[in-house]
């Protein structure tokens, strides 16, 4: 396969394999989910289940003060690498053009040099990020390879996209294809790593919110 | 109640529901639950980390109601549940956690760890991995209707001194009253002084109440062991009651779990809404201070605080009342660090103070507590839970520490103006 050939696959079979598994895994995972159901409470309610569900799903982005002070790395770094990579892959120009050409519908970017600089805060915060995940006893304890599964398919598309972009080592087709298939490999393992809450997080935060919010706790 | 390994890993099935998939779904392993739970944060120990506890329900949850876990089980890859897994997460469980709901409030992908640690110890209680000492106050609560064996006969002595105290009549069985007062066995045997402040405080307000012979306990060792049969029939003794009596409302008392299960739990566990009211002894107080039915005999100097407990405040939506009904008569009240929804456990409760167990880390544990008091120095600590108290005070002794703890009720008793 010559390294035309690879891009040519990459954009398009391969691509739309990698679509397709990703858009069934999650409907699957969310099927999985919703199906179960949830019993009615029959408790008389002190608060509306329905308001605070929705205000936890937009409050719990944010940690009371003492909550912060107490894992301020875990929060900083959080808020860094999910900022980082919302920025590089929806803000970046040719990402914006990629989503142009899928969805038909298009927005401003930023710089290149902007994403650039975001994309390399990105991947040292991600590395520090695991580096921390090997030390504190905590986060060691709970780890397991979903943890690092999903970190590495996550790092991955960051370092294969700054490299193309750079154009070091191999030509733009190669660079652009690993890239891609990079991307592929993240889409396919997504639904089926905890990289799944990215969707889920809204029912946790949602059922939360209108569990305590039943019973007039704002959670 | 006869256990084994099928009906608890059956309990565990029966658990997942909606939100529990969706907070497994979610969990990041992040870690900062951990920082919530004092249980942590006093002794550094990582497997006491909230989400953690739930671990025999998370590998229920993946093995049965996820496609990767349904085929791992089938191809015997994937960790499974096995009767020396849930032995081994037994103290973790029950000892080291108190279901205060503070990891519930912090998670940042929001999951409800506390109501899943709830969910696991349906798990653990069917499977038989439940602390002697629970299973003990349970089998009591079953049988003699309360977890410390207290009888009917007791709590008419103890109603017999306060009426010959007092000159007060306690109206026991009294058809048609407005309000049935619910007790816990630790207030009847402990603290009787909290039937004479009711008494007090309902006599100076005309309140029509009465005292069930039926179904005086309050509280629910079945929703603490996490076992949902038996949490269903102590509450339908209650509702029983209630409905013979024919009154308009519950009172649930200074009590944190009890008000977890007769209030928000109750309904569900016997699977129909109540043909009465379920209110909390402070909600009932902070409503007759609106209506002005209370009146108090100056204002009190000392620098006071309150002890939020955890099934009344966080888990129970009753935050605001105590505060409202403290500034009636205090004039130098002052809030721990984290207080109110955000408060810590004294320690003890989620059935830990019935579990001798773990006597020693509850006792570790409250180092926490400590911490908040040491940041305020306050002449008194009022709270609104007997199962606090006695380990608020028990607390205080082993730190030597001395700070009364007061019963809101009773402080409000004593200061009404009786004139």
């Amino acid at each position: 396969m010559t390294e035309t050939e690879l891009l040519t696959w990459a954009r398009g079979p391969g691509f739309q394999i990698a679509s397709i598994i990703f858009a069934l895994g999650i409907m699957l995972r969310l099927g999985e989910i919703l199906m179960l159901g949830r019993k009615a409470n029959l408790a008389e309610a002190k608060g509306s289940a329905m308001s605070s569900g929705l205000r936890t799903v937009f409050s719990r982005t944010v940690p009371d003060a003492a909550t912060f002070k107490r894992s301020a790395f875990t929060v900083t770094a959080g808020y860094i690498f999910h900022i980082g990579l919302f920025v590089v892959i929806f803000l970046f120009a040719p990402h914006i053009l990629f989503f142009k050409d899928l969805l038909h519908v298009s927005w401003p970017a930023l710089p290149s040099p902007v994403i650039d600089a975001t994309s390399v805060i990105t991947i040292i915060t991600l590395v520090i990020v695991l580096v921390h995940r090997l030390r504190d006893p905590v986060k060691r304890f709970l780890s397991n390879y979903d943890d690092y599964l999903g970190w590495f398919v996550t790092i991955l598309p960051l370092i294969t996209g700054y490299i193309a972009f750079h154009r070091v080592g191999m030509t733009a087709p190669s660079l652009i294809a690993i890239h891609l298939l990079s991307v592929q490999l993240l889409m396919v393992v997504f639904p089926f790593t905890k990289l799944m809450h990215a969707f889920t997080i809204f029912l946790a935060r949602w059922y939360n919110g209108a569990i305590s919010g039943y019973r007039g706790v704002q959670s | 109640m006869s256990a084994s390994f099928e009906k608890g890993y059956n309990a565990l099935k029966e658990q997942v529901d909606a939100s529990v998939a969706s907070f497994f779904s979610s969990c990041v392993h992040c870690g900062m639950c951990s920082e919530a739970c004092l249980f942590f944060t006093e002794t550094g120990a990582p497997e006491r980390t909230p989400i953690n506890k739930t671990e025999p329900l998370r590998r229920v949850w993946r093995q049965e109601y996820t496609l990767l876990g349904r085929l791992g089980k089938i191809f015997g890859f994937g960790k499974k549940v096995t009767d020396d897994m849930l032995a081994e997460w037994e103290t973790l469980i029950y000892d080291s956690c108190t279901l205060c709901g503070r990891c519930s409030m912090v998670c940042p992908v929001g999951n409800d760890i506390t109501d899943m640690i709830r969910k696991t110890r349906e798990g653990m209680a069917a499977s038989g991995h439940a602390p002697p000492g629970l299973i003990g106050a349970t089998k009591r609560a079953v049988t003699i209707g309360s977890p410390m064996g207290v009888k009917l006969p007791a709590l008419q002595a103890q109603i017999a001194h306060v009426e010959n105290d007092t000159g007060m009549t306690i109206p026991v069985d009294v058809e048609g009253a407005d309000y049935m007062l619910l007790l816990s066995s630790m207030e009847i045997m402990n603290f009787p002084e909290f039937i004479e402040a009711v008494a007090k405080i309902f006599k100076h307000a005309g309140v029509s109440w009465t005292i069930s012979s039926d179904a005086f306990e309050a509280t629910n060792s079945g929703i603490q062991i996490g076992s949902s049969d038996i949490a269903a029939e102590l509450v339908q003794r209650i509702v029983d009651a209630a409905a013979k009596l024919k009154v308009k409302n519950v009172i649930s008392p200074e009590c944190g779990h009890a008000y977890m299960a007769i209030r928000w739990e109750g309904p569900n566990l016997i699977g129909k809404s109540y043909d009465f009211k379920v209110v909390h002894i402070l909600e009932l107080l902070d409503d007759l201070r609106k209506k002005d039915r209370l009146r108090v005999k100056g204002r009190l100097k000392d620098r006071l605080t309150y002890h939020d407990p955890c099934q009344i405040s966080r888990r129970g939506g009753v935050i605001d009342e105590p505060r409202n009904l403290i500034g009636m008569f205090a004039d130098n009240f002052v809030e721990m660090p984290d207080p109110g929804k955000m408060n810590w456990c004294c320690g003890a409760g989620g059935g830990v103070s019935s579990n001798e167990r773990a006597d020693e880390i509850r006792l570790r544990v409250f180092q926490r507590k400590k911490d908040q008091l040491d940041a305020i120095h306050v002449d008194g600590m009022i709270s609104a839970c007997s199962n606090c108290r006695i380990h608020l005070e028990d607390g205080l002794e082993e730190y030597h520490m001395e700070l009364p703890v007061l019963s809101l009720t009773e402080t409000l008793a004593e200061n009404l103006d009786e004139s």
